[in-house]
């Protein structure tokens, strides 16, 4: 078995393009919605959902054999649960300012769609280096879409990037210029539109592929 | 008119396939039917009974129905700016007038350049016939915003709306939206310092070409629903009928749009029973709502005042009757209508957050239309299906 075999390329690459768990599959967009009016949270969020989903595959993929079918989702469930446990706790040590932002979507973790369906469709049926290579690749699926989203939002809706002000002060209606944020953006139903749009665009970039 | 035909005949050849200008061709196919009605008809096969005046006649006719309250409103911000500057009775109507159409072409222009852009290159990416909806939304837009939008924000919003409340359901009398109320929605909710408040958002504040007056910028001018959340409103009711108060640009004379609504009536475009209905609910609703106290403020306006202030009148008139996004039943019609009168002065008293609930109402009944529909063609095959079991 080789570690870099072309299953397990493809099994951390897939996820990252043409099976987008986002924009293909269309999981994980209550999350999306929610975390991504700034750019921190929303690469902390997608950061957090990579290590979780990795670990959690990795972990039900040792324990596939002697799972019983029958109580399968929820042995899922306690080992997601610890392991979000285990991130929301780490993240209120380190980065206390972030996981108030992001309240109860680490939490949510937990019924991400993403990591369910993971867990049910490749983990219980595959070893754990791929399973872990298809976690990983399917958070970092999920934390680009999320980083984009949080890039336009934070742009236009604050018009900074990592708390930084990009846009100059001195364009700004208040200070004599003619510039104003998009208030829009800054709410969830914007950011809706926003997922719409980056859906649209990759799927239309990757339209011979189907 | 005959210039006019040679011209577009002498173009044909160029936009025909592998002509040289053939990327053009939606674009002057669009202008060409927009001037002379075209003479191909729905091929045979099926039965089709067709009005003689096609969707691009019953654009042209909301557009003139539309004019009077545009003409009017032009005067009004020449009027308003005159009185904000202290020099109205030195005024001559005409530059009052002149300086309001100054201060309102640009966005006329701005609207109909960004929109009719937009669903050119949508009709010519799509190969399809160019769509006429815009005609109307274009001349809506600029008349139910407040004078001082900046234009950049405007072309944002216009483009917003085209792509995502249009275009994205299948162009033209595909929308569940109007457009114009989502491009008005965008801006209120988007750039709310430019849409509400009474700080200098009604009234045009600086001389163009040397017409019009600079105003101070501590002038500040309220409009009636804007006074409403004080509990005390100064204007007139005859002002607000005639229109010389601040507002929307379009939106602030009764009169001038109940010419519209007289042509959009004669003409059969717009329904009565929803314009009527719209008013109906309205009018119940603000009676209902007379003096209730909300927060610490007791409601100040009376039920028919309702009726004249804000965007009532122009929605009910131009905006609820859209014959793509009402509803279509004869029965729906009424519920419709009356739905919206009721939610609008439900918003405008209860939610001293919005003080114009017009364009909310409208919107949220343009998303339920098809239910009505639905309800009133249900219940109708319910009673015919009993009908034929006795």
């Amino acid at each position: 078995m080789k570690l870099f075999s072309d299953e397990n390329k493809a099994a951390f690459s897939s996820p990252l393009n043409l099976n987008n768990p986002v924009t293909v599959q269309v999981l994980g967009i209550c999350s999306a919605l929610a975390v991504t009016s700034q750019l921190k949270p929303a690469i902390i969020m997608g950061l957090s959902v990579t290590v979780i989903t990795a670990m959690a595959n990795l972990v039900i993929s040792l324990l596939r054999k002697t799972i019983p079918n029958r109580i399968r989702i929820i042995v899922q469930l306690v080992v997601v649960a610890a392991l979000v446990t285990i991130v929301s706790q780490l993240l209120k040590a380190f980065v206390y300012d972030v996981s108030v932002q992001l309240s109860v979507y680490v939490g949510l973790i937990i019924t991400n769609c993403i990591l369910m369906g993971r867990l049910e469709a490749f983990a219980m049926q595959n070893g754990p280096w791929a399973s872990t290579l298809d976690g990983i690749g399917n958070g970092l699926g999920y934390a680009w879409v999320l980083v984009a989203v949080g890039f336009v939002r934070e742009l236009f809706g604050s018009g900074k990037l990592f708390d930084f002000q990009v846009i100059p002060d001195s364009w700004y209606a208040a200070n004599g210029g003619w510039y104003m944020n998009n208030g829009m953006m800054v709410m969830p139903a914007m950011s809706l539109i926003i997922v719409g749009c980056v859906i649209w665009a990759h799927r239309s970039l990757n339209k011979e592929e189907k | 008119m005959n210039p006019i035909k040679k011209l577009f005949d002498n173009i044909r050849p160029h936009i025909e396939e592998g002509g040289k200008f053939h990327a053009f061709r939606s674009l002057v196919d669009g202008f060409e039917t927009f001037a002379f009605v075209p003479n191909t008809t729905s091929r045979a096969g099926s039965v089709n009974i067709h009005d003689a005046i096609d969707s691009k006649r019953i654009m042209s006719f909301v557009v003139i129905a539309l004019m009077p309250a545009l003409i009017f409103g032009m005067y009004n911000v020449g009027y308003q700016n005159a009185l904000a500057a202290g020099v109205l009775p030195h005024c001559h109507r005409w530059d009052l007038f002149l300086y309001g159409a100054l201060a309102v072409l640009p966005k006329i222009i701005v609207s109909y350049v960004v929109g009719l852009g937009i669903e050119f290159v949508v009709a010519q990416w799509k190969n399809e016939e160019i769509q006429e909806g815009f005609l109307v939304s274009g001349i809506l837009i600029p008349m139910i915003i407040p004078v001082n939008t900046p234009l950049w924000i405007l072309a944002i919003a216009v483009a917003f709306s085209v792509i995502f409340a249009k275009e994205i359901f299948g162009g033209t009398g595909m929308n569940i939206f109007n457009p114009a109320l989502i491009t008005r929605a965008f801006l209120f909710f988007s750039y709310p310092s430019v849409m509400t408040g009474d700080d200098n958002v009604w009234v045009a504040q600086q001389s163009i070409l040397g017409l019009g007056y600079n105003v101070p910028d501590t002038y500040t001018a309220a409009t009636p629903l804007g006074q409403a959340v004080t509990g005390h409103i100064s204007t007139l009711d005859i002002n607000a009928v005639v229109g010389l108060i601040p507002g929307s640009i379009g939106e602030t004379s009764v009169i001038a749009i109940a010419l519209g609504a007289i042509l959009l009536l004669w003409t059969g475009i717009a329904s009565w029973k929803t314009m009527f209905s719209v008013f109906a609910g309205g009018a119940l609703m603000g009676w209902l709502l007379e003096g209730v106290k909300v927060g610490d403020v007791t409601n100040p306006i009376l039920w028919y005042q309702h009726l004249i202030y804000g965007g009532f009148a122009f929605g009910a008139v131009f905006m609820a009757t859209d014959p793509v996004t009402s509803a279509r039943t004869e029965c729906g019609k009424y519920v419709y209508g009356f739905l919206i009168g009721i939610v609008a002065v439900m918003v405008r008293v209860l939610n001293p957050g919005y003080p114009e609930g017009m364009m909310l109402a409208i919107l949220l009944m343009n998303l339920f239309a098809p239910l009505v529909d639905y309800c009133v063609v249900q219940s109708n095959i319910n009673k015919r299906a009993k009908r034929a079991a006795k």
